[in-house]
């Protein structure tokens, strides 16, 4: 009897666990053995090859490339695309009409698939007949009119200000859901003690928020280094790796150059350097809250 | 008297600045959609010579040759079928195990549990490599059933957190009530626990369908055939096949965006709840 409910209760998890099983337990060891091994992903035969493709990621140039144009991307969201997150979640915090609208517009780009916003702004920064340049021209600045896209000096900047517009919503209602959970006393409390609105700004709200700044910034950290397919729309990591990022190289590796392994090894390496980073964000955030 | 005054000019003055700064970002995050929906509807010359919001003559034919022409009937369906498949997978299996993990006994339990949530906080960049290696080894890559099964896959972890999280709160006087009824484990995850739980199956429905429509690199990975390509993939090699015919890429890309912007609309209320929630898990 005992043993029947107890095999009756196994079939509730039994979808749920099978299917974690054999598509994310089997891949996550697959990466780990794939990543010691050269193979092309069709013939039979895998050459082992020990830590070959992880000694080789350390010379690979474009691969710490496409690191360092993640990390400007990232930066730019973390400052750019956060500040004006808090900022627009501090303004609607207040006691202001048409607020839910605000928040309903605000929440758009984040819906939308990477794709369709990727080609959208690629055709608004055409070089030829972007809206963008026209605009320029019209405003007398035709001399500031480039191909945004394919001039190196500016497609990442571009890229990374496409991407903190599409992402600017999630830091947007994470902070506004902060703001609202300060108690109103406080603010009071900090008038009736007459502090101005900066004073009340700087000592009641900002050491309020740092948890959730904390977490803003590591959601904003993992998204944008991760992030490729809205780049791969709009440049497809060019002109020559000026875009390029880390998944897009993983992407390369294994379609572009069928090397499954290395593809594998790149990897694992960016997920330990993610790892890592989490880490000692949230170690740090741990302590300025102390 | 005059401090009055000077306060409310004070006020006045600040609200114009904070609802300027508002609008000017509200009409940012809104133009870039209204002038793919004017493109849609201008002709290829006219694309290249006027910049006017508004088209000369409104072209809705586009959006029957993007359909037919372009492929881009085929690819929807091919989404729909995806993410309805995907969602109904996910609501079933999902609640089925947060409904044991929350109330049944069972040995290895919270192991099993935890390996779950672990599955949440690791990144793995780069996965698509090995999924496309097991698709292939289980016969499974280049179909709809493959790909459908990995994005279940994909989803699962944080739905049967949310519905965990829910169901551990939940009054247990209902299920006992049905059990002396005679209601069967089955029955009561059926009839007693689904139905009380449609809050939090609305914001698992939301986010997975937004998921599934706006995924893109494991359709790109796993399909060979365009017969079996979702709107996303179908939309990257529309553009990159042709000289870009720009009016039909437009369209394409309306019909892409159009049902997110609907289900955003109408379920707008639980993304909020659900970025919230989210967001205390992290």
């Amino acid at each position: 009897m005992r043993i029947k409910e107890t095999l009756e209760n196994y079939v509730f998890v039994l979808p749920a666990v099978t299917i974690f099983i054999v598509f994310y337990i089997i891949p996550f060891i697959w990466v780990f053995q794939l990543g010691l091994f050269e193979w092309d992903g069709i013939l039979p035969t895998k050459i082992f090859v020990g830590l070959n493709n992880f000694k080789e990621i350390f010379f690979d140039r474009t691969w710490w490339q496409s690191m360092g144009n993640a990390g400007y991307i990232t930066l730019i969201a973390l400052t750019f695309q956060n500040i004006i997150a808090f900022m627009l979640a501090w303004a609607c915090d207040r006691e202001i009409r048409a607020k839910n609208f605000y928040r309903l517009i605000f929440f758009i780009p984040p819906v939308l698939s990477e794709v369709v916003v990727g080609l959208v702004w690629q055709w608004i920064l055409d070089g030829n007949y972007g809206l963008l340049n026209y605009w320029l021209n019209g405003l007398g600045l035709g001399n500031l009119t480039r191909s945004w896209l394919s001039d190196p000096q500016t497609a990442l900047t571009a890229v990374a200000i496409v991407h903190s517009w599409k992402g600017f919503g999630w830091g947007f209602l994470i902070f506004l859901a902060g703001l609202q959970t300060i108690p109103r006393e406080l603010y009071e409390a900090a008038r009736v003690d007459g502090a101005n609105a900066w004073q009340t700004f700087k000592n009641v709200t900002i050491p309020l928020m740092i948890p959730v700044a904390a977490l803003v910034a590591i959601l904003t950290i993992l998204g944008s280094m991760q992030s490729f397919v809205l780049i791969n729309a709009m440049t497809r990591g060019g002109p020559a790796y000026h875009t390029e990022v880390p998944v897009l190289r993983i992407l390369a590796s294994m379609r572009g150059s069928s090397r499954f392994g290395y593809a594998c090894a790149q990897g694992i390496s960016f997920g330990v350097i993610l790892m890592a980073i989490s880490f000692v964000q949230y170690k740090l955030s741990k302590k300025i809250k102390e | 008297m005059r401090n009055t005054a000077y306060y409310n000019v004070k006020r006045i003055i600040v609200n114009t600045a904070i609802h300027s700064f508002l609008l000017a970002v509200a009409v940012t995050c809104i133009f870039p959609l209204l002038w793919m929906v004017a493109c849609s509807l201008k002709t290829q010359e006219e694309i290249f010579k006027s910049m006017s919001l508004i088209p000369y003559g409104w072209h809705f034919e586009n959006y029957y040759l993007a359909w037919m022409q372009g492929g881009f009937g085929r690819f929807f369906i091919n989404s729909i079928i995806y993410t309805v498949s995907v969602v109904v997978g996910i609501i079933i299996i999902s609640s089925m195990a947060a409904y044991a993990f929350s109330r049944l006994q069972f040995p290895g339990k919270n192991i099993l549990f935890y390996m779950f949530i672990a599955a949440m906080m690791i990144p793995i960049p780069g996965s698509f490599v090995p999924l496309y290696v097991l698709l292939n080894k289980l016969h499974l890559r280049n179909t709809a059933i493959g790909y459908i099964l990995c994005m279940i896959n994909v989803g699962l972890s944080t739905s049967i957190f949310l519905l965990k999280t829910f169901f551990d709160k939940m009054p247990k006087e209902l299920e006992d009530a049905a059990r002396i009824d005679g209601c069967s484990k089955i029955g009561i995850w059926r009839h007693v626990a689904l139905p009380l739980a449609k809050p939090v199956l609305a914001v698992v429905v939301v986010f997975n369908v937004l998921n599934v429509w706006n995924e893109y690199v494991l359709a790109l990975v796993i399909f060979d055939s365009r017969q079996l390509m979702p709107l996303q993939v179908a939309l990257t090699s529309f553009q990159g096949e042709f000289v870009t015919n720009y009016p039909l890429l437009m369209a394409g890309l309306t019909i892409t965006a159009l049902p997110v912007i609907i289900v955003y609309l109408l379920m707008q209320k639980y993304i909020v709840k659900g970025v919230t929630q989210g967001a205390v898990v992290g």
